[in-house]
C-alpha cells in the first residue's frame, strides 16, 4: 500500500476502535451534546448584552471547543498512553508502517470525529434553540477545525509524554484541560469572567480557538471569520506540540 | 553451509554502572531455530532488543539480514517479525481485524484466514481480542509476528505464563515455521523449550555467553562425565578419597566422584570397599540432566 492508502487503511481501524469503546464515544460525543443541552435550557433565552447575542449562541461554539478538545487532545493523549504502555507502540514499530502513516490516520479520525460534532452540535442548536448556522463562514470554520485538529492534536501527543502510566491518563489530561475550559469563558460565559484571568488564559491555546469559533458564529460579526492573528497562535502551540514530540516521544513502555 | 542471518561480534550494552552485555559473539544461519537461553536478568531481552533495532549499542558489530539493525529502515523491517516480551494486541478489534490491519502494512502479506488456522484460533476469527485468554492472546500475538511472512523471527519468551498445553500448541507453531524455512532466534528460560526446539542454543549469564552448541552437545564434557555417589562415615569418606583418585565432591553425609571414565572408578572403588570391609550405602550411578548442566553452567556464570 502507499502513502494515503495506507492513512485510510489506519484511519478505517481507529474508527472501528472509537466507535466501539463506551467510555471514549460517551466522553467526546454524548457529553458535549449534554452539556449543550443543560447549558442552553438554563440560560438559552437570556442574552449576553455585552455582546449582544443569546447565551445559546454562545454556547454552540463553547461546546464545539469542547467537543474538538474532546476528540482530539484527550482522546490523543489517553490512546496514546494506553498504545505505548500496553507494548502495541512498540510493535507498531516494529513494521513497516511509517509513522507518518500512523499519526496521519490518528489524526484524520480526530478530524472526523470533530467535524461530525460541529455538525451535531450546530444543528441542536438551530433546531432547538434557533442559533443560525453560519453559512457566511464557513471557509473560517473549516480553517479553524484543521488549524484545531493539527494543534490539539500535537498538544496530546506532547501531553502523552508526560503521563507515566495507563491509570494516570484520565485524571492527568482533564486536570490539564478542565480548568482551561473555564478560565478560557467556554462553561462560563466570558462577560462573568474578570480581564485579568482571561487575558491569562489567553496564554493557552483553548481560549484563542474558542474565540476563534465564537466569532465564526456570531452573526453581528463582520467579514468572513478569518482572524488570521490567532489562527497563527494556535498553530504556534501546534508546532511546539509537535517540536516536543519529536524530541522525546517514546515507543516503549515506561514500566520495563 | 547456509548464510549468515545474524551476526554479532564483541557486542557490549550498559545501563549506567551495569553492564547488561559484556562482549557477545555469535551467528545464526539461515532456517536455523536458535534459542537464547539464560535466567531473569541474563541480558537475553536486551541482546534481542538492539537485533531488533529497538536499542542502540555501545560497542560491537551487529548484521542482521545485511544490515545494522540501529540504522536500518522500512523495507528490512518488512523481513523481520517479532513477538515481545510484553504486548497486549487492540481489545476492541476482533481476531481477524487485527490480522488484516497488520497485513496492511507489508508488501507481501500471508493469507489472515491462513495465519489464524495456523495459530489455532480458527474458530475464534471474529471474536474481540479483549475476549480471548491469556494463551489465545499471545497466539495471536504470534500471528501478527508471522502475518508479514517475514524471513527471520524474533521470540521473546514466547511461552511464558503459558499452560503446559498452550505451550505445547505454540511448540508446534515454531515447528511449523522451521518447516516453512523461516529463520528463528527465540529467547526462553525453560531448558525443556530450548531443547525441543532449537537447532543450536547460546546460554547466557550475566551478560556473557557461557555455553553455546547444539542441545545435546551443550556442557558437552559435564554431560558426559557420570557421577557416582554413596553414603559413607565421615572417617571412611576421608580415607576413600586418598585411595581413589578424582573429583571429589561431600555434602550431608554423601560422598559424589566425578568421574569420565565410570567403569574404572566403580571397579576401583568397590575393590576398596571389599579390601577395607566398608559398605557403599545406597550406591548409585547418573549422568547429569541437560537441567542439571545448565544449571550449573548458569551457577559457574555467576561465579565468574
Amino acid at each position: 500500500m502507499s502513502g494515503l492508502a495506507l492513512v485510510l487503511h489506519q484511519f478505517r481501524y481507529e474508527q472501528k476502535v472509537f466507535w466501539r469503546s463506551p467510555a471514549t464515544v460517551f466522553f467526546t460525543v454524548m457529553f458535549p451534546v449534554i452539556f449543550l443541552l443543560i447549558f442552553s435550557s438554563l440560560f438559552g433565552d437570556e442574552r449576553i448584552d455585552e455582546l449582544g447575542i443569546e447565551t445559546a449562541t454562545y454556547y454552540v461554539p463553547g461546546i464545539i471547543t469542547l467537543a474538538v478538545v474532546s476528540a482530539t487532545l484527550v482522546n490523543v493523549a489517553m490512546r496514546m498512553v494506553e498504545m505505548r504502555e500496553s507494548g502495541r507502540l512498540k510493535r507498531m514499530r516494529g513494521t513497516p508502517l511509517p509513522t507518518w502513516a500512523y499519526v496521519g490516520g490518528r489524526v484524520g479520525n480526530a478530524f472526523v470525529v470533530s467535524l461530525l460534532m460541529v455538525v451535531i452540535v450546530t444543528a441542536l442548536g438551530n433546531v432547538l434553540y434557533g442559533v443560525p448556522v453560519p453559512t457566511a463562514t464557513i471557509p473560517a470554520l473549516l480553517v479553524t477545525l484543521v488549524v484545531g485538529t493539527f494543534a490539539f492534536c500535537s498538544l496530546g501527543l506532547a501531553l502523552s509524554i508526560a503521563i507515566p502510566s495507563e491509570d494516570a491518563a484520565a485524571p492527568i489530561t482533564n486536570f490539564t484541560v478542565l480548568p482551561l475550559y473555564f478560565l478560557s469563558g467556554v462553561f462560563v460565559p466570558e462577560t462573568e469572567i474578570p480581564d485579568g484571568v482571561l487575558t491569562f488564559a489567553s496564554v493557552f491555546p483553548i481560549r484563542p480557538f474558542f474565540e476563534l469559533l465564537l466569532t465564526v458564529y456570531d452573526p453581528l460579526a463582520a467579514g468572513a471569520g478569518f482572524d488570521w492573528g490567532r489562527l497563527a497562535f494556535v498553530a504556534a502551540w501546534g508546532m511546539a506540540g509537535a517540536l516536543i514530540t519529536m524530541r522525546w516521544f517514546r515507543w516503549a513502555p515506561r514500566h520495563g | 553451509m547456509p548464510e549468515a542471518v545474524i551476526s554479532v561480534s564483541g557486542l557490549r550494552k550498559s545501563y549506567g554502572e551495569v553492564e547488561a552485555l559484556r562482549g557477545i559473539d555469535l551467528e545464526v544461519r539461515r532456517g536455523e531455530v536458535f534459542a537464547f537461553l539464560g535466567p531473569n536478568g541474563a541480558g537475553k531481552t536486551t541482546a534481542i532488543s538492539i537485533l531488533e533495532g529497538y536499542l542502540p549499542r555501545d560497542a560491537g558489530a551487529v548484521e542482521v539480514l545485511g544490515e545494522d539493525p540501529a540504522r536500518a529502515g522500512r523495507a528490512w523491517r518488512g523481513r523481520i517479525g517479532l513477538v515481545l516480551q510484553e504486548c497486549r494486541m487492540e481489545s476492541l478489534l476482533t481476531v481477524r481485524e487485527t490480522l488484516t490491519m497488520f497485513a496492511g502494512y507489508y508488501r507481501r502479506p500471508r493469507s489472515v484466514a491462513e495465519t489464524i488456522e495456523l495459530v489455532g484460533l480458527g474458530d475464534k476469527a471474529d471474536e474481540r481480542a479483549g475476549r480471548l485468554s491469556g494463551g489465545q492472546q499471545r497466539r495471536l500475538d504470534v500471528a501478527v509476528a508471522l502475518i508479514g511472512d517475514a524471513e527471520l523471527l524474533f521470540l521473546d519468551e514466547p511461552t511464558t505464563g503459558f499452560d503446559p498445553s498452550a505451550r505445547r500448541t505454540a511448540w508446534a507453531v515454531v515447528e511449523g515455521l522451521r518447516d516453512l524455512g523461516k529463520t528463528v532466534m527465540l529467547t526462553t528460560h525453560y531448558m525443556d523449550e530450548a531443547q525441543a526446539l532449537a537447532d543450536r542454543v547460546a546460554v547466557i549469564a550475566a551478560g556473557e555467553i557461557i555455553a553455546a552448541g547444539t542441545p545435546d552437545d551443550l556442557g558437552g564434557r559435564s554431560r558426559a562425565a557420570s557421577l557416582i555417589s554413596f553414603d559413607l562415615a565421615p572417617a571412611d569418606a576421608a580415607a576413600v578419597r586418598t585411595a581413589v583418585a578424582g573429583e571429589w565432591s561431600q555434602a550431608n553425609g554423601r560422598v559424589t566422584l566425578r568421574s569420565g571414565d565410570p567403569t574404572r572408578s566403580l571397579h576401583e572403588l568397590t575393590g576398596w570397599a571389599l579390601a577395607n570391609d566398608v559398605r557403599l550405602g545406597a550406591l548409585e550411578v547418573t549422568r547429569p540432566s541437560l537441567e542439571d548442566v545448565y544449571l550449573e553452567l548458569i551457577e559457574a556464570g555467576r561465579r565468574r
